[in-house]
């Protein structure tokens, strides 16, 4: 019998499954095209041009302009750079703040855990997307509020994952070994049992990157998001739906580019949730 | 039972406690205030109205006390009054609008339940087929779907390109009192027709999904085998013995799924100019109407926790093996 070293049985089963390389495949894409959205980019996003007004989709404007001639092609590459990076900053809060929540009520369990824990469930009964939408129109929309907002609003899961996690580990061998020679229990959490417990919550963040762009978007649309003139797949999406009876390529592609990136996010964490799982054989 | 239930619903007072308090305290620290959007473009106003204003809202006295006056309203199911120049009662403001957005979100259930049960248990029973991998592939991209965006596209499809649907509002604008009750409903029904479909196609995704799970789970039990061995007929195997137990957990999904139900009208509502609660919701945040904005909030996180509530009663109606205990 063959025997595997970590690495390559995760990529072996990861490698066979074509739907997460799919998703994996978009998402390198799309993070290449966010990253050289100056070069890629056919014009400058913003470039306003008067005689090309809501042109539909031709040779020079492949996805055609919106209401101020812009070229949406342009707009919606630029676009993906703001979601990328709402994805990312939002997904990096959450990880944050879920990862030592979760920690400390795994560890410390007893009064520490009671209280995170009802914290959490107070956390859970939010109406998120309500409150996610009073704090962003009471605050100045921008693309920082929208982050802070989203990722403090999204980290009971991680932090539920975490401690659940803790509870198993921290009974284990290694760590009372760890104990015995006199670690200290920062030690313990961050050195010792945290990079055990990392394969789960790197799954939840690439779906949590999906998720945290959907909400940007729909919040963009509202027109409390990324404000215009920055270019953002939701705000794009604005124009969309003000010039629904004239112009449907500024209702249809961005969308598009949203539902292809939240796709290529969920199919690649999926794909690693069941590499990454044990239980499932090769 | 009845103690049970009495036990949770007092328990329902400290986590409403725990979010009414947060959620007031994050509102009214953010900067700006109501008062100076109001009196901001108005001359008339002095420094001095503006003060009285201040006082007349409470908004001067400190945090902690406008929090404490709120919550003796509240003790006497008074949600205080609008800050929008009609100053009408909150909690009319509200109720006159949830039936709307109730009815919505209880066909857009109806639509989900009778949609999710058959796709879940055919992907469940049918592992590897075709029409599994459809509908696989249909799950991740409903995931993926953003429901404004769909909501964008059907309204270019059957109200500009085929102009068989209304695209806004709730009833025709013109001419809808002079038609019979029936041609009311009618009416009714074409305006919500899309609204429905799309807060339905949301929840579609993931509870087939659980579905199909669910049914995964109870198909591989000994007392399906058992059935089998004795000769029922497939179709009595899988809807009378397996279903009924994959329904199980799938009913407390159901109760879970009402704050995402609730979130959805805001999107919807606003894209279809229905007046129900989400839109109010919208219009209450974007005029800093602290009263309106923590009243709905208040009745969502209730609906929430009810929500809950009943998902875990319906829970321990349905099986015999969960009681609670005293």
């Amino acid at each position: 019998m063959k025997t595997w070293s970590l690495g390559a049985l995760f990529w072996y089963k990861f490698k066979r499954n074509h739907l997460a390389m799919g998703g994996g495949i978009v998402v390198c894409t799309l993070c290449i095209s966010a990253l050289f959205a100056p070069i890629i980019a056919p014009y400058d996003p913003g470039f306003i041009n008067v005689d090309a007004v809501l042109s539909p989709p031709s040779w020079a404007h492949p996805l055609g302009t919106d209401q101020l001639g812009r070229d949406v092609l342009s707009r919606v590459i630029w676009g993906g750079r703001i979601s990328l990076l709402v994805g990312f900053v939002a997904v990096g809060i959450t990880i944050c703040i879920g990862m030592t929540l979760g920690a400390l009520a795994g560890y410390y369990g007893r009064a520490v855990d009671s209280v995170l824990m009802r914290f959490v469930d107070i956390m859970l009964c939010f109406p998120t997307f309500f409150l996610i939408l009073a704090v962003i129109a009471l605050l100045e929309p921008s693309i920082w509020n929208i982050m802070i907002v989203i990722g403090l609003t999204s980290w009971m899961g991680v932090a539920r994952l975490v401690r659940a996690e803790f509870l198993s580990l921290k009974q284990r061998e290694f760590v009372v070994a760890a104990r015995a020679a006199g670690a200290r229990d920062l030690r313990i959490i961050f050195r010792h049992i945290l990079p055990n417990a990392l394969a789960p919550v790197f799954v939840s963040a690439i779906l949590g990157i999906g998720a945290a762009i959907l909400t940007e978007s729909a919040l963009s649309f509202l027109g409390i998001g990324v404000q215009p003139p920055t270019p953002s797949w939701g705000n794009i999406l604005t124009a969309g739906k003000d010039n629904i009876e004239i112009a449907y390529w500024l209702s249809l592609y961005p969308g598009l580019a949203i539902l292809l990136t939240v796709l290529g996010y969920n199919l690649l964490g999926e794909g690693l949730r069941d590499a990454l799982d044990p239980r499932i054989e090769p | 039972m009845v103690r049970y239930l009495i036990k949770r619903l007092l328990m329902m007072i400290p986590l409403l406690w725990g979010i009414t308090m947060i959620a007031f305290a994050v509102i009214h620290l953010t900067p700006g205030e109501p008062i100076g959007m109001q009196a901001e473009f108005n001359p008339k106003v002095t420094k001095e109205v503006r003060e009285r204003l201040r006082a007349y809202y409470n908004l001067d006295k400190p945090l902690y006390i406008q929090y404490v006056l709120w919550l003796q309203k509240v003790a006497r199911l008074d949600l205080g009054t609008s800050f929008s120049p009609d100053g009408r009662p909150v909690a009319a403001k509200i109720f006159e609008r949830i039936p709307i957005t109730l009815l919505i979100n209880v066909l857009s259930l109806l639509l989900i339940v009778a949609a999710a049960i058959p796709l879940g248990v055919h992907a469940a029973t049918r592992q590897g087929s075709w029409g599994e991998q459809v509908s696989t592939v249909f799950v991740f991209i409903g995931y993926a779907t953003p429901t404004f965006w769909l909501a964008l596209l059907l309204m270019i499809l059957f109200g500009v390109q085929l102009s068989i649907l209304p695209i806004s509002g709730m009833r025709s604008l013109v001419g809808y009192e002079a038609l019979s009750p029936a041609g009311k409903v009618f009416d009714i029904g074409r305006h919500l027709f899309l609204p429905v479909l799309v807060s339905a196609f949301g929840g579609l995704a993931g509870l087939s999904r659980y579905m199909r799970s669910s049914m995964l789970e109870v198909i591989r039990q000994d007392y399906i085998t058992t059935a089998r061995a004795k000769g029922l007929s497939e179709r009595a195997v899988i809807y009378r013995h397996a279903l009924r137990n994959a329904l199980l957990p799938f009913i407390t999904l159901m109760g879970l799924s009402v704050p995402s139900l609730i979130g959805g009208s805001v999107i919807f509502e606003t894209i279809f100019s229905i007046p129900g609660v989400g839109q109010l919701f919208f219009y209450s945040v974007m005029a800093r109407d602290y009263p309106l904005i923590m009243g709905m909030l208040l009745i969502v996180a209730v609906l929430t926790l009810l929500g809950n509530l009943a998902a875990d009663v319906a829970y321990a109606l349905a099986d015999p093996r969960i009681r609670v205990e005293r």
